[in-house]
């Protein structure tokens, strides 16, 4: 098989079988990519996953232009990013043209209604999930609260501010705040 | 013009989420509401379902918003939109800058950013939830329902996690979720 295809129908594949997103596919790529195809070897993933961590962006598109790119340039790259999007992309897109119809009846609209709080409940999940592996300095901890406290008043009050805004703020008091040093390890306040 | 702002808001959204799906969640509900294309209702829906279907959760909420705006052509640029970004920038590190990561400057942002962005989406999800309970902030009122519904969902799903090794996956949760909203709200409806 010629190897952009391929790059493409892994990836396709990948992205029609994985749900939930992010880690969860991590360990799908991990398995076609570094196992069966043996396209990057393990330590490269690790590289591609703190890539993806650093990166903005779904993880595992940062994942699918790695590998794509590593094994045949940026075509390689095109192959596998659009593998990754299409199936999710057609079976959205035909769900899009139902919802409205399909939330006219009564149960689906109940169960909805039940849907919407459990997603509240993930997010939390997500949120607390990044508190455990966040560092427990004070610098960063107060970067959190203030970030939190700051973006539930905009949401209570409806306020016009973005998030984007905390996300810039953050990043100038961090420069202004952190040690800047060359080794990344344990560097941090001394105190 | 309709695919201008969507262009615009994804691009937006695809160059800030960092930290995963649930880090471009508040992002997506800032452009949202700026833009009055969905309410935040619908929006929780719409993030239900990208749940439940395979693929990334910010492309599926990307395509969905999208193709619900302005049909095909609105799901594809939404959808270009999100991915570009970190298409280029990952592109970008492999040919040129390998080395930015560990550039100590950048260290230093992204130090700061994420503790930021974890504030974001507590805020965010905590949000959602009161949201839910509280049938609106002035005047103070509570729903019941829903607030009880929540307590029970919270405790099945974090107590499972707690309990089981595999516990309750986040599509089992919404799976168990809509189950109790037919029975209670199509009882009381």
């Amino acid at each position: 098989m010629k190897p952009v295809l391929d790059l493409f129908l892994t990836f396709a594949k990948i992205g029609l079988f994985t749900f939930g997103g992010g880690y969860a596919m991590i360990s799908l790529i991990e398995n076609s990519c570094v196992e069966k195809k043996q396209w990057i070897t393990h330590d490269e993933m690790m590289n591609v996953t703190v890539i993806a961590e650093s990166t903005p962006g779904p993880i595992a598109i940062n994942c699918a232009t790695f590998v794509g790119y590593k094994q045949k340039g940026f075509i390689g790259a095109v192959a596998a990013t659009v593998g990754m999007v299409l199936p999710s992309f057609c079976i959205i897109f035909l769900i899009s043209m139902f919802l409205d119809n399909f939330l006219e009846i009564a149960w689906i609209a109940h169960a909805f209604m039940g849907i919407r709080i459990s997603v509240g409940i993930l997010i939390l999940d997500a949120a607390i999930r990044m508190i455990r592996k966040m560092q427990k300095k004070p610098i960063p901890l107060t970067i959190m609260i203030c970030a939190f406290a700051g973006m539930l008043a905009v949401d209570i009050f409806a306020l016009r501010v973005s998030s984007i805004t905390f996300m810039l703020i953050a990043a100038v008091i961090s420069l202004a705040l952190f040690p800047i040093r060359g080794n990344t390890g344990k560097a941090g306040p001394a105190k | 013009m309709i695919l201008f702002d969507l262009l615009v808001g994804f691009l937006k959204v695809g160059l800030f989420a960092f930290g995963g799906a649930y880090g471009a969640i508040p992002l997506i509900r800032d452009v949202v509401l700026a833009y009055g294309w969905i309410d935040d209702e619908m929006l929780t829906y719409m993030i239900a379902v990208s749940e439940s279907t395979p693929g990334p959760i910010m492309v599926n909420l990307a395509t969905y918003i999208g193709s619900s705006q302005a049909g095909f052509w609105g799901g594809l640029t939404a959808t270009t939109a999100v991915v570009l970004p970190s298409f280029l920038i990952v592109l970008l590190m492999m040919i040129l800058l390998t080395k930015l990561l560990k550039n100590p400057l950048v260290q230093a942002i992204l130090r700061g950013l994420k503790p930021c962005i974890t504030g974001i989406i507590l805020a965010t999800g905590v949000f959602m939830i009161l949201q839910h309970c509280i049938s609106s902030f002035h005047p103070w009122s509570v729903d019941t329902t829903a607030t009880i519904l929540t307590i029970v969902l919270g405790t099945v799903y974090f107590g499972s996690r707690k309990v089981l090794k595999n516990g309750l996956t986040p599509i089992g949760l919404i799976g168990i979720s809509a189950l109790a909203g037919i029975l209670i709200y199509g009882r009381t409806l």
